[in-house]
């Protein structure tokens, strides 16, 4: 009785992580409760051998990327807070949301969904998708299951049909424009069930 | 100072009296005075009462489904190739549907933020959660204050449980415990023959009795007549050490294990004088033949009772069956599954080992309410001709999954402490691929025609 409270107190700054991720308090308690768990030695904070340890993303194709998601580039850590806000992008959109000129835009919005998924294709952060990275990508999903042919196949074809201004690589406009009927909402998000 | 310790004593003595009359002398003949049975219909109505004043309390909140109680996020149970496939439908450029589009990694980063919220198997480690609170703090996770009357009956409760059931419940644990050591060694005393066996039996089956009522324990089996029979094996689902008291009060077995030091090793010494258990040396367990022949030469001999073995080889929580290991299919025999579900309302069962050592686990679950279980006999099951032994595990494992109402998982109990192997991602990368290859290859062909 009351413990809800007393574990959203132990959580530093929890307001303005609620705020900004728009996640409520219930489902604060839930990430928390499964840092936690994350977290077996009870540092407080996660690193990538932590998420090794969950079996079903060991086996994910892309699971490395994934995992890399969470960490900011030269980081070796993630507290609690950068965990919430990393999974906020999963966040189904709030469609009543009234639209404020000033406010900055929600992490879990259509356009920053997309952002999240093509960082995990543009690793070096260049703001483009190259022919290497495509390859690296294909090539993680696909395992030994294809020649190098077919995966360079694969990548010429996928770069002809999106890129727009011919550099031969795919700018996050060209990846945003390509997907612009794909419901983003819906493949890319993740709902509690309480 | 002498007048009180008279009091005490006598104290002590109807103390004793009541236990042994009311509940012990009945446990032995298999009576039961129904005591246990109003408790729970006392249980059920104050926990329904309770659920009553939570939701109206909880009223305000948006109405939630009322889900199954163990998962936190919606998961689609879709296939990768219809939800790669839906995926692939929405883009403009993709006519035939089989081209790898940009849009597949969503796919497979859905999944992986998924699994970092709530993997299948982690979550099989940890104890169910409940749709409504049933009073006990350990189980408390979403509910809030709600009002004084609701507190008042929690505190009644923790009176009840910490200061009236828990002494009762040891002491009826250490009666029970003893009874076995001694009445075991007794009966050891004698010579073999068919009385030695009957009375070993009784002392058996008296003992579980006494540590079923000092668990406060209801249990119901269902179809008794496939109960198992001598020089068959019986199987069934693992959710914690108390799964043998359960299993044990409606027949004898034959207990399967390592040996153990301390009370443990004393209970299992005596045990072994009045009838035959198979309890192998940590040495022994690590040679799988010698293992499989000490069990096979068991069953061989009719005359000895049915083992008892739990093939996930750890303890699941109950709401789910785990990947049976194939040693116990190898030997042989007529397997008797048996599928056992708690139910959690009144106490949760499950040992968590990695949380609770075993005194905190026999603490918790002597100041829970109740233990409330279901028992199924399910019919025989022998190894068909040209049968492998996994594929008759996993028959074994369905057909227990399926009576208990469990979800039959092929993930490997053992994996909470292990790493997953390399197949697993490839078999992922293999279907993945069949969802391309079909047209990079017929584009390989139409590059031939159009030269």
């Amino acid at each position: 009785m009351g413990s809800t409270n007393s574990t959203l107190l132990k959580i530093p700054n929890v307001e303005v992580l609620m705020q900004e991720t728009g996640f409520s308090p219930a489902h604060i308690i839930r990430l928390h409760d499964r840092f936690k768990a994350l977290d077996k030695e009870g540092r407080g904070y996660l690193c990538p051998q932590d998420f090794g340890a969950i079996k079903e993303l060991a086996m994910n194709p892309i699971g490395d990327r994934i995992i890399g998601a969470f960490f900011s580039p030269g980081k070796e850590t993630v507290d609690f807070h950068a965990f919430v806000k990393i999974l906020a992008h999963f966040r189904p959109v709030d469609k009543d949301r009234p639209k404020e000129p000033n406010s900055p835009e929600p992490i879990n919005s259509r356009s920053n969904k997309l952002k999240f998924a093509f960082q995990l294709y543009d690793q070096d952060k260049d703001g483009k998708i190259s022919r290497d990275e495509l390859l690296k990508v294909l090539r993680a999903m696909l395992g030994m299951q294809v020649t190098e042919e077919q995966l360079e196949s694969i990548a010429d074809r996928t770069i002809q049909e999106a890129d727009l201004d011919r550099d031969d690589a795919i700018s996050f406009e060209e990846f945003r424009k390509s997907l612009e009927k794909v419901n983003i909402d819906h493949k890319m998000s993740i709902r509690f069930l309480r | 100072m002498e007048g009180a310790w008279d009091i005490a004593f006598v104290l002590f003595q109807v103390w004793m009296s009541i236990v042994a009359g009311l509940i012990v002398l009945p446990a032995m003949f298999g009576v039961s005075l129904g005591f246990t049975d109003i408790y729970i219909k006392v249980l059920i109505k104050t926990l329904e009462w309770a659920t009553l004043r939570i939701q109206r309390g909880q009223k305000e909140q948006p109405a939630l489904p009322s889900q199954s109680a163990n998962g936190i996020i919606e998961k689609h149970d879709g296939s990768m190739e219809e939800e790669i496939g839906e995926l692939r439908r929405s883009h403009p450029k993709n006519l035939a549907g089989g081209d790898f589009t940009l849009c597949d990694a969503f796919y497979f980063c859905k999944k992986g933020i998924e699994n970092i919220v709530e993997d299948q198997v982690t979550q099989r480690f940890t104890s169910e959660e409940l749709a409504s609170w049933n009073l006990l703090t350990r189980t408390n996770n979403n509910f809030r204050y709600i009002s004084v009357r609701l507190t008042i009956m929690w505190g009644l409760g923790v009176f009840i449980r910490y200061c009236i059931l828990l002494p009762l419940r040891i002491t009826l644990a250490s009666i029970g415990l003893s009874w076995l050591v001694i009445g075991t060694t007794l009966v050891g005393l004698l010579p073999n023959s068919n009385a030695k066996n009957w009375l070993s039996d009784l002392v058996h089956i008296t003992c579980y009795r006494i540590c079923a009522r000092g668990l406060s324990a209801r249990i119901r089996y269902h179809n008794k007549e496939n109960r198992p029979k001598k020089g068959g094996i019986c199987v069934a689902n693992h959710t914690s050490p108390i799964d043998i008291v359960i299993l044990a009060n409606d027949g004898c077995y034959a207990m399967v294990g390592q040996v153990h030091g301390g009370l443990m090793g004393v209970i299992q010494r005596s045990m072994v004088r009045s009838c035959p258990h198979v309890w192998f040396e940590r040495s022994e367990m690590k040679d799988r033949h010698a293992v499989a022949k000490r069990l096979k030469d068991h069953i061989a001999d009719k005359t000895k009772l049915p083992i008892l073995i739990f093939p996930e080889g750890t303890c699941i929580n109950n709401t789910s069956v785990m990947m049976f290991k194939k040693g116990s299919f190898e030997i042989g025999g007529t397997i008797y599954p048996v599928a056992i579900k708690y139910d959690p309302q009144f106490g949760d069962a499950f040992w968590n080992s990695a949380k609770y050592n075993m005194v905190s686990y026999i603490l918790r679950m002597m100041t829970s309410w109740a233990i409330v279980c279901n028992v199924w006999y399910l019919p025989p099951m022998t190894r068909q001709d040209g049968e492998d032994a996994v594929h008759f595990a996993n028959r074994v494992k369905s057909a227990i999954a399926q009576q208990g109402g469990l979800i039959d998982l092929s993930w490997d109990g053992g994996l909470k402490r292990e790493k997953v192997k390399e197949s697993f991602k490839e078999e992922q990368q293999k279907m993945y691929s069949s969802m391309i290859q079909d047209l990079t290859e017929k584009n390989g062909l139409q590059k031939t025609y159009t030269v």
